[in-house]
Order: structure tokens, then sequence, then C-alpha cells
């Protein structure tokens, strides 16, 4: 298989208040066309830093980052051709409908409005969105309604490389099974690649090929879940992925988590 | 650029240009607010015009006091909704919090920024006609003398300069999240006072008179007056038309391209993102 996204040693530091807060500290990765990558670790532990370098929306200090051959800092725009995102936060214009709000996002990947609004309608039957609803204005939705129609508005440009970013933070228990089942679905009928961000053991787990820890900015251990787990065998009585994290880290993901806001 | 590549730029266009009018469309009721504040203070300046007659104690000629004060109004309202719709075009996004979805969007940066001027000039017009047609039932307007060709000629001239000032003035809510829309509208305020929007700048100190003359705005209420209350033509005000080209050819690509400088350096400081 191919390679669709490809990271070599990537560093990138942010400026607080005079102090200088170092995100990733020499990230690399390598994810194969068709695979979902997980890129697994705490709040603050330099993942959104990552999907944002490679949404094209930050520039790194070192380091590049290709996805499908094209450099995402000097070919940007062919790389945005080929990407799409799904966040934490649905991130719509909120007084605008679902389909009002589409057709804008359509519009800007060029589109024809015809084929946006068939795509629209298409996806949304397909993800379980209520048509009716499509017309309403979208802070009238759920947080979960609007992260289906925000991986509407990922799908609708056909993506070749999909970055998914914390896509089922905060999400109630039975809106979270539906976006991952959407997730999984997606992977069984399309050739996206997907990047998901996550601090959910079980999701990552559940969701992803291959998965990767960060923690402090640095990958600390990489492989496919069953072989990370495998690791542990003769350690721990049948380990978990917390126990995964735990082993590689030093800490749980809760612990983690608080140091990372402590050093931030 | 291939005719495909132009199909996608025009689509996009269409998109910016579309969002815009459902903005426009779904907080109308804002909409009305500031209609109702800019007629009334419209008229309000009408009727300062008017007074001044009975405030001097000699005779002048009111009706000519009135359209100068009310040009000034109604031509500073067309200025300011094309400043601040292009210069708050970043600072909407940031709000809305679609500023990241946005910006990784396969759209040339000129295609967003002019698409949006595009709007706000057809806003613009839209707005400052039909404050026009409502400020004409207060007064009995005389516009026997008024060159219509010209006024409209001094409108799209000054629009291109406007619109450069205001996409380097956009810069600001992009590199500074938390100051850039407070600078935006104190320049604003700035250029109203430089400008002569209700007086004629010899009035100001020399020094302030220097800076209206770099003012786009200066040149396009002279213009317009002279277009509307003594009927010149292009040709007879050509010494307030060059000033006009020569900043908007100056002011449009430079502030493009200076949009996206910044746009670069902000990418590299972390910036461009939801919130500060």
């Amino acid at each position: 298989m191919a390679d669709a996204l490809l990271a070599n040693n990537i560093v990138k530091a942010f400026k607080k208040s005079r102090k200088e807060i170092k995100a990733l500290k020499g990230i690399s990765l390598r994810i194969k066309e068709g695979e979902i990558y997980g890129l697994l670790g705490p709040n603050g532990s330099g993942k959104s830093t990552f999907i944002r370098i490679a949404s094209t929306l930050l520039i790194p200090d070192r380091g590049s980052i290709s996805i499908f051959g094209y450099d995402s800092v000097s070919n940007s725009a062919s790389v945005q051709r080929m990407i799409n995102r799904v966040s934490v936060e649905a991130s719509f214009f909120r007084k605008l409908s679902a389909v009002e709000n589409l057709c804008f996002s359509a519009g800007l990947y060029g589109i024809p409005r015809r084929e946006a609004l068939k795509k629209i309608n298409g996806l949304a039957e397909r993800f379980g969105l209520d048509l009716k609803r499509l017309k309403d204005p979208l802070e009238d939705f759920s947080r979960g309604m609007q992260q289906k129609v925000a991986i509407v508005r990922a799908f609708m440009t056909e993506p070749k490389m999909l970055l998914l970013d914390e896509p089922t933070t905060g999400l109630d228990p039975r809106a979270k099974r539906d976006v991952q089942s959407l997730i999984n679905d997606v992977k069984n009928t399309m050739n996206t690649t997907m990047l998901l961000t996550t601090h959910d053991m079980d999701e990552a787990e559940k969701l992803c090929d291959y998965v990767a820890i960060i923690h402090l900015g640095r990958i600390v251990a990489s492989g496919r879940p069953s072989e990370l787990k495998k690791q542990l065998l003769g350690k721990v009585d049948n380990p978990s992925f917390e126990d995964v994290f735990l082993e590689f880290t030093g800490m749980s993901i809760e612990e983690a988590e608080y140091q990372e806001v402590e050093s931030a | 650029m291939s005719s495909q590549a132009l199909a996608r730029e025009l689509r996009a266009s269409w998109a910016f240009i579309e969002r815009n009018f459902n903005f426009t469309k779904r907080y109308w009721k804002w909409e009305l607010v500031f209609f109702a504040y800019t007629m009334a203070n419209s008229v309000t300046m009408g009727f300062i015009g008017k007074g001044i007659e009975a405030f001097s104690g000699t005779k002048l000629d009111t009706s000519y006091l009135i359209l100068y004060m009310l040009l000034g109004s109604i031509l500073w309202g067309y200025l300011s909704i094309l400043f601040e719709i292009v210069a708050e075009t970043v600072a909407w996004e940031r709000w809305e919090e679609t500023i990241e979805y946005t910006f990784m969007a396969p759209v040339r940066r000129a295609t967003h920024l002019l698409s949006t001027c595009g709007y706000a000039i057809l806003y613009g017009i839209l707005r400052s006609g039909l404050i026009l047609v409502v400020v004409s039932v207060f007064f009995d307007l005389d516009l026997g003398r008024a060159n219509f060709l010209s006024a409209a000629g001094i409108l799209a001239v000054s629009s291109f300069s406007f619109v450069g000032l205001g996409i380097v003035a956009a810069v600001l809510p992009l590199i500074s999240p938390e100051k850039g829309v407070q600078v935006v509208h104190i320049f604003q305020a700035l250029l109203l006072m430089f400008s002569g929007v209700y007086y004629e700048i010899d009035v100001l100190p020399v020094w302030m008179q220097q800076v209206g003359k770099l003012s786009p705005a200066t040149y396009a209420l002279r213009g317009m007056r002279a277009s509307i209350l003594e009927g010149r033509t292009m040709p007879e005000m050509w010494n307030d038309v060059w000033p006009l080209i020569l900043l908007g050819a100056l002011l449009l690509p430079l502030g493009l391209m200076f949009f996206k400088r910044m746009e670069a350096w902000a990418k590299k400081r972390g910036v461009l993102k939801r919130s500060g």
C-alpha cells in the first residue's frame, strides 16, 4: 500500500506569555492508504497540533508532512483538495441551516449546487439524519446531530484523507456510538484513509488499524492494537488498552492529562 | 488557470456571496436596527444643515447645506459598510468558530476576499440607496444640477481603494484575535475624522490636512459633492479622480499581498484557530 501521510521529525513550539511551550518534539509517522491510524494521547499531548499541521493551518518549526506525496506547506493547495476534517467542535455558522452550511462548504470545494444537494441528501440518509430537519438552523441541533452534519460535510468532498480530531469527545453515549459506527461503516465501504486522534482507549482499540501513543509531544509507542497488547502478556493478566498506555507512559491517561495541563 | 480551476473558483466565489446574503437574511432584526440608526443619523445631519442658517444669523443656501451634509452621511455610510464587511470577514469566521474550515478549503485567498468585497459593494449600494429614498421624504432636495453618471463613476473608483483598505484592515483580526477588531474600529473612526465627511478638510489643522490627503474617503467625498452639488464631470474632477485611481491600484494588490504574507505568519504563530 502507498503512503497516505508521511511525517518526518515534526517540531512545533508556541510562545505563550513569554513562555515557550514545546507541543511537538520530533514526531515521525507513516500512514498507509486506506488505514485508520489512531493518534492516542491525553489532552495537551500535541494531537491537535499535529492535525492542524496536516490540515495546512499550522506551519511546523522543523520537519515536514507530505500527504499523498504533496508537502503540506509548499504545496498546500494540492493537499487541501485531498483532505477534510471533523473536529471536536462541529464548527458551523449557527444561525444558518444545515443545508446552507453544507452548500457553502460544497461551494468552497468547487462542487456544483445540484451535485452538492444530491450528495447532501444521500449522505444525510446514509448517516441517519432526518432530511426534514436539514433546513433548521444548526443551533437547534443536538451536539450529536451537529457532529453527524460535520461528517456529511467532510465526506461530501470525497476526501482521500480524513482528519478526525476527537470527533466523539463530549458526545452522549448514544451519539458517540453512532459516530463510531459511521466511521466503521466508511472504513468498510470507502477507501478513505483516516487519522483519528482520541484520548478514548476503547475507541482507539475498536476503530484503529494502527495506533501511536503520543505523550508530552513525543511518540512513545506505536503498532497494531493487538501487537501492543501482546507486548504486555506476562506482565498483566488479560491486558486492556489502558494497561498499554500505562506501560508506555508510566501513568494512567488521567494522570497524564493532569501532567500535560500542569506543564502547559 | 485552467477552465476547470476557474469554474471551481467561481463556485467558491458564489458560495461566499450566498453565505453573506444568508447572514443578512438570518440577522434581519439587526439589519433593521443598523438601518434605523444610519437613517436617523443621516436625517439628523440634514437637519443640522437646515439649522445652520438660524444658528449663524446670516442668509445661506440651505438646500446646498442639507445636501452637503446628507451626501457626507450617506457616502460615509456606504464606505463604512464596505470597510466593515471586508475588515471583519476574518473576525466573523472566528466568532462563528468556522475559521479553520474556511482557511483549510482549497480556495485562493484572493477569491475569498474579493467575493466578500463583491457582496459588500452590492449590499452597500442597496442600503445607501434605500437610505437616500427615506431621507428624501424629509427634505425637499434640489438635484437639478446633479451629474449622476459622475457620481456613479466616483462611487465605482472609490470602492476599489476602500476594498483595498478593508483588506489591509482585515489582517488585524487575523494576527491579533483579541485586539484586532478593536483596532479596526479605531482606524475607521480616525478615517471619519481626517477625511472631511461633514466638513472640508481645509478647516483642519495643517498636519491633519496632510493625513487627510492619504485617505481615499477625502477624494471620494469631494468628488461626490462636486458631481451632485455642482454637476461636474469626471474630467473636471480629475484632481480628485486620479488619487482615487492611484490609491485603488496600490491598495488592492498590496492589501491582497499583505494579507497572504500575514496569513503565513499567523500559520507559523498558531493564531489561525477558533479562539485566540
